[in-house]
């Protein structure tokens, strides 16, 4: 048997662990906005953070190629200030799944936040915790399930991406040659041997992955709610 | 002496609260009135929950509020203390972990309230490591009321905290909740739709209706008078009096209390001579005669002046202010047929026979 080359399952593995990151610090204050505005711009945020969730990768990859090129407003700014561009790189495939994976974090966020309602936020005022304070020591633990929620389905659809990732980042070995990519090529190239590895090692490395969740959801049940 | 100034409104599409009042900042004022007539709005306001409140908040000279939205104090920066009805512990924490996440909060707040102080005075010793989430109802509001006071606030505003607990539970939590405002010396504002708990915890109170400010001043005086409606919910028209122990009948296990110029004699009391009491009489349990009665189980046959006679044309009931002499007064509710009958009118002097007394926690000192 032959053992295909792990570059692309560090760098997928890389590149999910670091959009989940950005993820959880952009999308939650995205998510708690929602949960508590009463502004009516509160649905056009909405269906905008949902759009990833509908369109094809492939009208996405699009639009990211055509605003990431050098030659656009952004990606040619963006090689002004870095030098590097953001198509066919490592740096455009983070930003590209970025948005492609925002919904999957901020809509279970969304979700635990009304959840909760204004009750905890409003208790902990009362015992003097600043809001920035009372989220974190209050929201952040009774949403833990929430957050468990949004890092799994943001890592794993990360690592499944692969329509906006061929168009934005390419194929390029080290840089842009996530799993899915090094997969597609293997079949391609009629080399199913490889892809066997690479495809089985990404079902049991998921399963193994929603397994643990599981497990731990069902071991430690977090007491969430009045408790009433 | 420092007061809360608050002139308030805020509307909703079907109930709009307007109330101006200030209240001294000492003791406990109840805020009493029916389900829905904007009590608990009112207390939240108080505390910054309301954002959408317009008006001006002054705490002992300290702006709190003037205008809307961003012209508020936010909540967390106010130093009052709030009691939910709900309790609202945090389920991630255990009971210690929600008392020291007050605790922590407020250290830079010069008083003197302690930890072990609140743990003992509200017996919390044993809770101290259970989840919040396997205690009981009036174990649950205990452990609340200590949080709060943990705040080390200014002002404590309590929310109906007795209202999702039975009977016995109530029972259980009343005694903690009369001695902490004394033994701790917070300003208290009280919400309550029963007239019992304001009765026996209050010093004085503000009657709400529909969003409006119906009455308010001290219990005794507020209770006495006859225009408040007597349909309120769990509203019993009566006085609340306050009397002295001076003396007690050991053969026939009674006490006498003094009216100034009357006695009322009550079943033994568990007190020295000298202690003030705080009794309460309700309306339909006083009778009138215009004539001493002779060979009648009651004892107690107080010589009253009619007052007020209130006897709307289209009601059964009369209400009737009694004036028993030095200030005090007493309220009868008896048929509208009997004030004609005995021709009763204001002035006429009467015996107001008193069938039930009521008394507010034993040992209760009033001021």
């Amino acid at each position: 048997m032959t053992i295909p080359d792990l570059g692309p399952l560090w760098l997928t593995l890389h590149l999910a662990t670091l959009t989940t990151f950005i993820l959880l610090i952009v999308g939650t204050p995205i998510a708690w906005w929602l949960s508590v505005t009463r502004w009516r711009i509160k649905a056009v945020v909405e269906a905008v953070t949902a759009l990833p969730l509908v369109l094809p990768p492939t009208v996405l990859g699009f639009y990211m190629l055509v605003f990431f090129s050098p030659n656009s407003t952004i990606g040619g700014l963006w090689v002004d200030m870095t030098g590097t561009q953001l198509t066919f790189s490592f740096v455009g495939l983070v930003v590209a799944s970025v948005i492609y994976s925002l919904p999957f974090t901020v809509q279970p966020l969304q979700a635990t936040f009304e959840t909760l309602g204004r009750a905890p936020m409003e208790a902990a005022a009362t015992l003097r915790a600043a809001p920035f304070d009372a989220f974190l020591t209050v929201i952040v633990p009774l949403a833990a399930r929430g957050f468990l929620t949004a890092v799994v389905l943001t890592f794993a659809h990360t690592i499944g991406e692969f329509g906006v990732v061929l168009m934005v980042g390419g194929n390029i070995p080290g840089e842009t040659k996530v799993i899915s990519i090094a997969i597609y090529e293997h079949v391609e190239t009629i080399r199913y041997a490889e892809a066997h590895v690479l495809a089985a090692g990404l079902l049991a490395f998921s399963f193994m992955v929603l397994l643990f969740v599981y497990v731990m959801n069902r071991r430690f049940p977090l007491h969430v709610g009045s408790g009433a | 002496m420092s007061t809360l100034k608050f002139d308030l409104k805020i509307s909703y599409p079907d109930f709009t609260l307007e109330v101006a009042h200030a209240i001294p900042l000492e003791g406990i004022t109840a805020l009493f009135g029916p389900s829905g007539c904007g009590k608990s709005t009112l207390l939240r306001i108080l505390a910054g929950l309301e954002c959408k409140a317009e008006g001006r908040i002054e705490f002992s000279g300290e702006i709190w509020q003037s205008g809307t939205g961003h012209q508020q104090l936010a909540a967390h920066k106010r130093g009052a203390g709030y009691v939910f009805q709900d309790a609202r512990l945090f389920p991630h924490l255990d009971v210690e972990g929600n008392l020291s996440y007050a605790e922590r909060r407020s250290r830079h707040v010069a008083s003197g309230i302690g930890l072990d102080q609140v743990i003992s005075a509200l017996d919390l010793a044993p809770l101290l490591g259970r989840r919040v989430t396997s205690l009981s109802g009036g174990e649950r509001q205990r452990v609340a009321i200590g949080r709060t006071l943990l705040t080390r606030p200014r002002l404590l505003l309590m929310d109906e905290p007795l209202a999702a607990l039975d009977f016995k539970r109530k029972a259980e939590i009343l005694p903690y909740l009369e001695r902490l405002p004394r033994a701790f010396d917070i300003p208290t504002i009280y919400v309550s739709h029963d007239i019992d708990e304001v009765a026996r915890l209050a010093d004085r109170m503000m009657v709400l209706r529909n969003g409006r400010l119906l009455a308010a001043g001290p219990v005794d005086v507020v209770l006495e008078r006859l225009d408040l409606p007597g349909n309120g919910e769990r509203f019993e028209p009566g006085v609340a009096l306050t009397a002295r122990i001076v003396g007690h009948d050991p053969r026939y296990r009674l006490s006498q209390l003094d009216l100034d110029d009357q006695i009322l004699s009550v079943p033994e009391l568990d007190a020295p001579i000298g202690t003030s009491l705080r009794l309460r009489i309700k309306a339909r349990d006083i009778s009138i005669a215009t004539e001493r009665p002779q060979g009648i189980s009651i004892r107690n046959i107080l010589t009253a002046r009619i007052a007020e006679i209130a006897a709307p044309a289209d009601a059964a009931q009369a209400d009737l202010l009694l004036d028993i002499g030095s200030g005090r007064h007493l309220r009868a509710r008896i048929t509208r047929a009997s004030v004609v009958e005995l021709g009763l009118v204001p002035g006429a002097d009467i015996f107001a026979l008193v069938k039930s007394v009521t008394f507010d926690a034993p040992g209760f000192g009033a001021p």
